[in-house]
């Protein structure tokens, strides 16, 4: 008999749903933006990935939510961290992982896990904005871009325009200033995700560097980052394909479910109590 | 009479005065930096000069203040804002020890002696958590005039805890309480709350003593000085002109400038 598991990603920015059969083969994927209603964001894109999947809500075995909002989702049947998620998920796709590097919206997560891909220590960011996607987001609005116009903006960059990286919002004025004296928006892009990156790198070092590296999370999704990042750390890095790396940690969220849902029914519970 | 000069070009606005021998505000201008800084400084010293009626080459010196201090061409010389504001705020308020500057992307404590000289100073450039742009992040997300920020803020009943210190998050945060049914005036007052305490530390290590004068562009706002009050457990001296502190400061020091060159040289070292 068919398993299907669901992960349920609830980011800042973005919520992220994977449905996962047998724990090893995802059938579908979707996302969406979270916005401030979380349980809502969850439910539909729930439904979104089920509809893809051609499920209906009974056939998915165990639904496990994580991210910020994980505790918000009141369909879960349980919730998980986003560090172990994500470790999940990384070592699914590389096992042969050690260290996470996880730059989403709003926060900034460096991983380390240990040669059988448990957690072993973890940093993030999430006080300050500089160190995460927001900070792209912000230089690019600033210059009149749209989110999703920052891979092909940073894409044709020339040279590297340095950006302080102290303050999201500090970076206004910077940005203006290069503007005004000529500057290209594609080079003063990819200066700001160079200035991203070495934060990155700091918050890395402080997790300890160890090869393999996964880079996962949605600003992963612009090129340049993991470019830059492999310019800075001299080590080639695991990216998953595509628009798959956004979706590392709601894959772990089915993983860690599918493992779960076989340990309940191993043990005669019954798989959902009572939710 | 000779008259002199102080312009501040802020980050966000510029500000000239003009006084007189007897140290009195004759003209003043407050105007939008704007991209061009030389442009806003010319602007405000024109204006100030127009709603004085004096004419430009009766002012004998110009000081520029402020982060654009260089670009003030038409300037004689430049002190730095935290020299100007506790300059101006001795003068002002002269039982002045503390002084705390709110402006667009800075904050200020600066420990002042009765003279009006800097004794110590510490400032918050590097996040702009707890500056005026924290205030304009909410008024944005909530889309309020900002000169209305603090009037709504005071209506507040049930204040909101602003939770995060990023303005970038804030400004997130402002609109998820939203989301949750708060009313706008107690999300508000919590933001102000929230740069008052961030404010209160920054004083904290210059240490407090009174007076508290408050100066810079913040002091517009009637819910920043009762926050800023109630955090500090005392009275600010606040004034209309305490927007222009810094550049009365600057005005001060340029005043000097004319002062000193007018006294020979002898009696000047016999003092």
């Amino acid at each position: 008999m068919t398993t299907y598991t669901t992960g349920i990603d609830v980011g800042s920015t973005y919520t992220k749903a994977v449905i996962l059969k047998d724990g090893n083969e995802i059938v579908s994927r979707a996302m969406l933006n979270t916005g401030f209603r979380l349980e809502e964001a969850a439910r539909k894109t729930y439904e979104t990935a089920l509809e893809q999947a051609g499920l209906s809500e009974s056939d998915s075995s165990y639904l496990v939510t994580t991210g910020f909002g994980r505790h918000l989702v009141g369909f879960r049947d349980v919730n998980v961290t986003d560090i172990n998620a994500s470790a999940r998920g990384a070592a699914f796709l590389f096992p042969k992982t050690r260290t996470i590097l996880d730059v989403g919206g709003q926060t900034m997560k460096a991983i380390q896990l240990t040669e059988e891909g448990k957690v072993k220590s973890f940093r993030l960011n999430d006080k300050c904005a500089a160190g995460t996607g927001a900070f792209l987001e912000k230089t690019a609005r600033y210059m009149g871009y749209k989110t999703e116009e920052i891979g092909t903006l940073a894409a044709v960059s020339k040279t590297v325009v340095p950006i302080s990286g102290v303050c999201a919002v500090f970076a206004e004025s910077e940005v203006i200033n290069h503007l005004s004296q000529g500057m290209s928006p594609s080079d003063i892009m990819y200066g700001s995700i160079v200035s991203l990156v070495a934060r990155s790198v700091q918050l890395l070092k402080r997790v300890g560097m160890n090869p393999e590296y996964t880079l996962i999370g949605g600003i992963l999704r612009f090129e340049s980052m993991s470019h830059v990042v492999r310019e800075q750390i001299k080590t080639e890095v695991n990216v998953a394909e595509g628009d798959l790396v956004q979706y590392v940690t709601a894959l772990g969220a089915a993983i860690l479910g599918y493992r779960r849902f076989g340990k309940l029914q191993h043990e005669g519970q019954p798989a959902i109590a009572g939710a | 009479m000779a008259y002199a000069a102080g312009v501040d070009v802020g980050s966000t606005q510029t500000k000239a005065i003009i006084i007189n021998e007897d140290r009195e505000i004759v003209g003043r201008c407050l105007t939008d930096t704007g991209a061009n800084v030389v442009i806003a400084a010319e602007n405000a010293f024109a204006e100030a000069l127009r709603s004085s009626g004096i004419r430009e080459e009766e002012v004998e010196y110009v000081i520029g203040t402020g982060y654009g201090r260089y670009r003030v061409t038409f300037g004689n010389t430049q002190v730095t804002e935290i020299s100007c504001h506790a300059r101006g705020a001795a003068q002002m308020f002269p039982g002045t020890k503390t002084v705390l500057d709110m402006g667009g992307q800075d904050t200020k404590a600066i420990r002042v002696s009765p003279k009006g000289e800097v004794l110590d100073f510490c400032m918050n450039d590097k996040c702009a958590a707890g500056t005026g742009r924290f205030l304009g992040a909410a008024a944005a997300a909530l889309d309020i005039p900002l000169g209305e920020l603090g009037n709504v803020a005071m209506k507040a009943e049930r204040p909101v805890k602003i939770s995060t210190t990023c303005t970038v998050f804030a400004e997130s945060e402002v609109l998820s309480w939203l989301g949750k049914g708060k009313k706008i005036e107690d999300i508000l007052w919590g933001v102000h709350l929230s740069i008052a305490s961030r404010s209160t530390a920054l004083l904290r290590r210059v240490g407090i003593e009174d007076e508290i004068t408050f100066t810079g562009g913040v002091t517009k706002n009637a819910g920043m000085i009762k926050s800023l009050e109630q955090a500090l457990k005392t009275k600010l001296n606040v004034s209309e002109d305490s927007h222009y502190m810094g550049a009365l400061g600057a005005a001060l020091f340029a005043l000097d400038h004319i002062l000193a060159g007018r006294v020979p040289t002898e009696e000047k070292e016999a003092a």
